[in-house]
């Protein structure tokens, strides 16, 4: 029914074309990501560091006070096994300038305020080490909406996009991606103990082969029932798809004259390269 | 008789087609050199795929007063061409097109009469539908060509088929998806399926040059094939690659297959225009174009 198993070989070549492709014709050779500890940005270095040479690519860990070890021990395991350039750039300070003047803040703002000054640091090294932001974010969590907009989603170009979390995790192990990495359970590291599937309450596993059938094989809600699926998580992750959808696209443009950006001024970014 | 092919599956730049030309030239005189007698050229090789608004600004007139079709034309000296570009017509419509050259003239012009216009496909909102599907004579025999999308359905090879075409000359720039276990993509599984059927059921070559490279987020998978009259494949390009595939084309294998399995000379073109009258003429036909 939902068979997410995909050709690793097949995956990992287009997508190292891909990151070559839209580095090169924009006029770089480097690129630049934030390295997490986690499985995504783990797959994205990897693949970067084959398409354009280790050397080539500038891993940035940016822990927050509250970030634990082993994501900066994982992140180094990535970088030894990679050759990248690296480099560690703490976001305490510049986070806790906005979040320290909120004593009530909760943590939906902080985590998006960690989220931002990461981003604002990878853009910052783009220009520095002249390279474009590499984005890790995949396909389960974009259909989610589990990302902080102008945040972890904001990127150059994103090679690992249209892999549903199961995939990532298969073509992470085709990459020999390193066992701990693949096998732990994916965090926003926020907190202590904090977990994905703990936030959002189904596993990867389960809601990859819902959408999988809902958005690529295009179920309608009631057939994934049909299907086996229990209603409530289908209503739930149905609802999510469609609420977050401002997250996937560009903010509208009120439409006045005769051709404006976004309706009938269209070009494909690859324009003239 | 023999001819020999050369598959020029090639990476386009968008929208520049000054670029495009000369990689065009350079490729036409690699061919040359390997003693080939027409080399092919994918879907809108002139100026690249996805245009969008990009479609006047990159329309060129298949002729001697055209500057790009000048240096094509002349190029096709001693050696024949197919070219794929966007055609502007005298009245300013603009289609997807090939161009067959040879002997510096222009032998034929097809325009794409299936537009794509679902999914991640936007064809028909730039460009206006070619209206014939014809076949024409070359100094190698009678060939028929199609833009991708064409040989999707399955008229326009059977009526190339019908109008005399032995050669089949299909050109793609065809975006990959349909990531699954198996080792080449949905797509280019579909392709080369269909192709291969169609080789063997109008017992003719088919020639497949498909493009590769990116734009934006899609990919062009390339893998371009030749099939005999036997529906064996003959040579096949690798995928995501620029490569020159030269391939010899043993046109008495039309008559050995056909003398073999005689389905053209057994095709009962008269059924089907009976058939084809009575099914459009009958109330509620599902046919519209």
């Amino acid at each position: 029914m939902s068979d997410l198993t995909i050709n690793t070989d097949l995956a990992r070549s287009i997508l190292t074309g891909f990151i070559h492709s839209e580095t090169t014709r924009a006029g770089f050779s480097k690129a630049v990501l934030g390295l997490s500890g986690g499985i995504d940005s783990a797959l994205s270095c990897y693949l970067a560091a084959e398409a354009l040479g280790g050397e080539n690519v500038l891993a940035v860990r940016m822990p927050y006070k509250t970030s634990s070890q082993e994501s900066l021990d994982h992140a180094q395991l990535v970088i030894d096994a990679t050759g990248v350039q690296s480099m560690t750039i703490p976001i305490t300070e510049m986070a806790d300038g906005l979040i320290n003047k909120f004593p009530d803040m909760n943590s939906l703002r902080k985590g998006n305020i960690m989220a931002r000054c990461r981003m604002i640091t990878l853009y910052d090294q783009s220009v520095a080490f002249n390279g474009l932001v590499v984005g890790t974010g995949n396909k389960t969590e974009i259909l989610l909406g589990y990302t902080t907009l102008f945040g972890d989603s904001a990127c150059a170009f994103n090679p690992i996009g249209d892999l549903y979390k199961t995939q990532v995790r298969q073509l992470s192990h085709a990459l020999c991606i390193p066992e701990v990495i693949v096998s732990k359970a994916p965090t926003a590291d926020l907190w202590a103990g904090q977990t994905d599937e703990g936030e959002l309450g189904f596993t990867y596993a389960d809601v990859d082969k819902l959408l999988y059938l809902y958005v690529d094989e295009r179920y309608t809600p009631e057939e994934c029932v049909e299907a086996g699926f229990e209603r409530k998580f289908v209503e739930t992750v149905v609802a999510r798809v469609r609420r977050f959808h401002f997250k996937r696209v560009m903010p509208p443009i009120a439409k006045l004259s005769n051709r404006t950006v976004g309706y009938d001024f269209l070009y494909l970014r690859d324009w003239g390269t | 008789m023999k001819v020999k092919l050369a598959l020029a599956q090639i990476n386009t730049t968008l929208g520049v087609v000054e670029k495009n030309l000369e990689k065009h030239l350079t490729r036409i005189k690699e061919a040359e050199a390997h003693g080939a007698d027409l080399v092919l050229f994918p879907e809108l090789s002139l100026t690249g795929y996805v245009l969008q608004d990009l479609v006047p600004a990159v329309a060129h007139k298949p002729s001697l007063e055209d500057p790009v079709f000048k240096e094509l034309l002349s190029a096709s000296r001693n050696i024949d061409i197919t070219v794929g570009f966007v055609e502007e017509d005298v009245r300013s419509r603009f289609f997807i097109s090939s161009a067959y050259l040879s002997r510096e003239k222009v032998v034929h012009v097809h325009r794409k009469v299936y537009l794509p216009t679902y999914g991640l496909f936007d064809e028909g909102r730039f460009f206006a539908w070619g209206d014939t599907t014809s076949a024409f004579d070359t100094r190698f025999g009678r060939m028929g060509m199609l833009i991708c999308e064409d040989f999707w359905h399955i008229s326009p090879p059977y009526l190339l088929w019908l109008d005399g075409a032995d050669v089949f000359l299909f050109m793609s720039a065809s975006p990959g998806r349909g990531l699954t276990e198996a080792p080449q993509l949905s797509t280019a599984h579909w392709v080369e399926s269909i192709n291969r059927a169609y080789a063997s059921i109008f017992t003719s070559f088919v020639v497949h040059c498909n493009r590769v490279g990116y734009e934006d987020g899609l990919h062009f998978w390339g893998g371009s094939t030749v099939y005999n009259p036997d529906g064996e494949l003959l040579a096949k390009a690798p995928l995501q690659q620029e490569t020159l595939t030269l391939c010899e084309l043993n046109l008495n294998d039309l008559h050995h297959t056909r003398a073999r399995l005689p389905l053209l000379r057994d095709e009962r073109t008269a059924l089907v225009q009976r058939e084809m009258n009575r099914i459009l003429s009958r109330d509620g036909s599902a046919s519209g174009r």
